[in-house]
């Protein structure tokens, strides 16, 4: 009973291991792809239209409402010590360190990701990557390598667009209807946002998301089991996967940058 | 007897061997798929390997393109140990195979023109012109050509399976392997994949490996056929020979009998020890 | 191809909006515009206690903004804090007998200094000291002096 219940997790352990180990080549492979996509620029073209064309639509309107919502929290809380002024400095500092590459990183993870995650394993489950590699033509590096790259580049810029967006809907609501003064709101944030410190460290952040989500949705379309059931796990594990390593990357991140 | 015939003694008067297979052993977890075995396959015919579902004719061939590794054995095609060969070596042998999928494993997101076409984009650099034409001589040799615009989606199996042809022969290449071609198939695209497999075999020049338990249809076509099952070759020879083979497994492999020697029942307890179990698992 | 052309033209589109979503971001939210004209000319202050002032605190002379501390660092020599100020380029007409202040903006606001000029006609240029200063006031030493004083009044 111990000895089986040992043996299965010593199984389950070694598991993993493989399946990080799988993983890290992956990466591996589609980093040194990048000489062959430099050439055939059209295939990162078409990835970075399904990840971050695709996306803005909803990056937009989340951005736009979550600048809202920090606006109008952000108002009841600081116009109680008589600091409604620096509401512009607590939504945009929010907005660029932490809610801007967090939550973007989510939503392309819920919505490129798992997209991504099922493109691959279906083209898994219906031989179409043993069909190229019978064509002499590697699936990583023509199918895979674009992809990643793609949802690189595109989530730092949607990230951008959302902190961009939802800095205009905070003022929209601070400004507009609550009536902080438009002057203040600007002035206080240009004053306390600090670019190296957060715009740079948040653009380093959801490029850091982007690799990571984008990696995590690859990998399990790539090395999912080819039945739809396989599959369909693969798509929910690729989105609950990529979800937890943002929120934990993120803390690490976080006390690294501004943990001095 | 022909059950312990080797490789050997039968191909020793052809040397125009392409696929040669020595001792090659393959196990899946511990299920063991492959054990020792040799099989040539001659320039210019169309061997078939048939055998129960199950038992590894699909693996056979991601073995000898490369896509699996054996445990232990060779596989040299052409010449070229497969398994020993670097990467870009096995790119450029694959150019000179192509393969035939059970489900045709075309791109779903290219149309049917560009799947043929894929091929050639990927590894020539033809122009446009020369490139169409081309494209339009394979799809008319599996009558096609009309069907260059639809979506994969849109094509019925058969139709698939035709493109997929189309594709798999797109750069002229030495060796056809078809995996499962028959499955799942109406009488009819049966029929139209039979003549045509044999007619690109002779008129091209072709080497075939067909992988299938379709015996009529397999037999119709094949200059060679090997039988294995539980991981051995069991049975080899022309068809007419396999035919008239009197061992009771490949009789019942051959005329399709529900018991023999593979048992209709899978391994289990006796049926009444069964039933009368107390402990319900 | 028309499809594929436009793919391309909306990949254009959206890295041009990404990009100037950056760009607004570093202009118009972060200090970089404040950062980008990092011209002007170095003061220097010696403060024997400069309480939480810190790198990037507006200078001001009459209220009006006209630059920012740079950095702050601790001479080892005379146990002094040496602050060294970036002065806009045109405002370049401070005495050199000027009063360098540590301020606090409100009760729990930031600190900034704040530069009071005396009546010199000469004025400091490029790499001076500005020579008188006035620490910081911290609340801990004024609470503590209000009760010795209390105490020594009675």
């Amino acid at each position: 009973m111990l000895l089986e219940g040992l043996a299965r997790l010593g199984r389950s352990g070694l598991g993993v291991l493989a399946r990080l180990g799988r993983g890290h080549q992956l990466l591996g492979a589609m980093l040194l792809g990048v000489g062959e996509l430099l050439r055939r620029p059209r295939l990162l073209i078409v990835q970075i239209f399904n990840v971050g064309v695709l996306s803005i639509l909803i990056i937009v309107v989340s951005g736009l409402f979550v600048g809202m919502v920090l606006g109008l929290q952000g108002y009841y809380v600081l116009s109680q010590f008589g600091a409604a002024e620096s509401l512009g400095v607590m939504v945009a500092a929010s907005l660029v360190r932490e809610l801007g590459p967090v939550v973007t990183a989510l939503l392309v993870a819920g919505r490129a990701g798992s997209a991504l995650t099922a493109e691959i394993g279906l083209m898994k489950a219906t031989e179409q990557l043993s069909g190229l590699e019978m064509m002499a033509v590697d699936p990583v590096r023509r199918i895979l390598t674009p992809r990643f790259f793609g949802g690189v580049i595109a989530m730092p810029l949607l990230a951008a667009m959302f902190s961009a967006v939802g800095v205009l809907g905070g003022y929209f609501v601070g400004v507009g209807l609550l009536g902080v003064d438009a002057g203040s709101y600007w002035s206080q944030m240009q004053s306390k946002v600090d670019f190296d410190q957060d715009i740079v460290n948040g653009v380093i952040k959801s490029v850091v998301f982007g690799v990571v989500v984008t990696w995590i949705a690859l990998f399990q379309g790539y090395d999912a089991v080819p039945t739809s059931e396989g599959v369909s796990r693969a798509t929910t594990r690729s989105v609950v996967h990529g979800a937890l390593a943002v929120l934990g990357l993120d803390f690490v991140l976080t006390a690294l940058m501004f943990g001095d | 007897m022909t059950e312990n015939a080797s490789a050997g003694d039968l191909r020793s008067q052809s040397d125009d061997i392409i696929v040669k297979i020595r001792g090659l052993s393959f196990r899946r977890g511990r299920l063991v798929v492959f054990d020792q075995v040799d099989m040539d396959i001659r320039r210019g015919e169309v061997t078939a390997v048939m055998g129960p579902s199950g038992t590894g004719k699909t693996t056979l061939l991601k073995l000898i393109t490369g896509q699996l590794r054996p445990d232990a054995g060779t596989i040299e095609v052409d010449g070229e140990s497969v398994h020993a060969l670097e990467r870009s070596a096995l790119y450029r042998l694959r150019r000179r195979m192509g393969m035939l999928f059970q489900s045709g494993a075309l791109l779903t997101d290219l149309s049917v023109f560009d799947n043929v076409a894929y091929p050639l984009r990927e590894h020539t650099n033809l122009p446009p012109s020369m490139l169409r034409k081309l494209v339009l001589l394979k799809l008319e040799a599996v009558g096609l050509r009309g069907a260059r615009d639809l979506m994969p989606n849109e094509l019925s199996g058969g139709m698939a399976r035709r493109v997929a042809l189309a594709r798999a022969i797109a750069l002229d290449p030495d060796l056809v392997l078809y995996d499962e071609p028959f499955t799942g198939q109406d009488p009819i695209s049966k029929g139209m994949l039979v003549t045509l497999i044999r007619h690109l075999n002779d008129a091209v020049g072709l080497t075939s490996i067909l992988v299938s338990h379709d015996v009529a249809e397999t037999a119709q076509i094949a200059d060679q056929m090997y039988v294995i099952s539980h991981g051995e070759v069991i049975a080899q020879g022309p068809p007419a020979a396999i035919a008239a083979d009197g061992s009771a497994w490949v009789r019942q492999f051959m005329d399709g009998l529900p018991d023999g020697p593979v048992h209709f029942h899978y391994e289990a307890p006796a049926l009444v020890d069964d039933l009368l179990a107390r402990r319900v698992r | 191809m028309g499809k594929q052309r436009v793919v391309e033209i909306m990949v254009g589109l959206f890295m041009a909006a990404g990009f100037v979503a950056l760009f607004f971001l570093a202009m118009q939210v972060s200090n970089l515009s404040a950062a980008v004209n990092s011209d002007g000319y170095q003061l220097s202050a010696r403060f024997s206690n400069v309480g939480s002032l810190k790198a990037r605190a507006p200078v001001t002379m009459a209220g009006v903004r006209v630059g920012r501390v740079e950095r702050v660092e601790f001479d080892t020599q005379s146990y002094e804090a040496v602050v060294t100020l970036r002065i806009q380029a045109e405002v370049d007409t401070i005495p050199d007998d000027t009063f360098a202040n540590i301020f606090t903006a409100g009760l729990l606001g930031e600190q900034y200094i704040g530069l009071e000029p005396g009546g010199s006609l000469d004025y400091l240029r490029d790499g001076d000291e500005i020579a008188y200063t006035q620490s910081a006031l911290i609340l801990e030493q004024m609470i503590g002096q209000f009760l010795f004083s209390k105490a020594g009044g009675d």
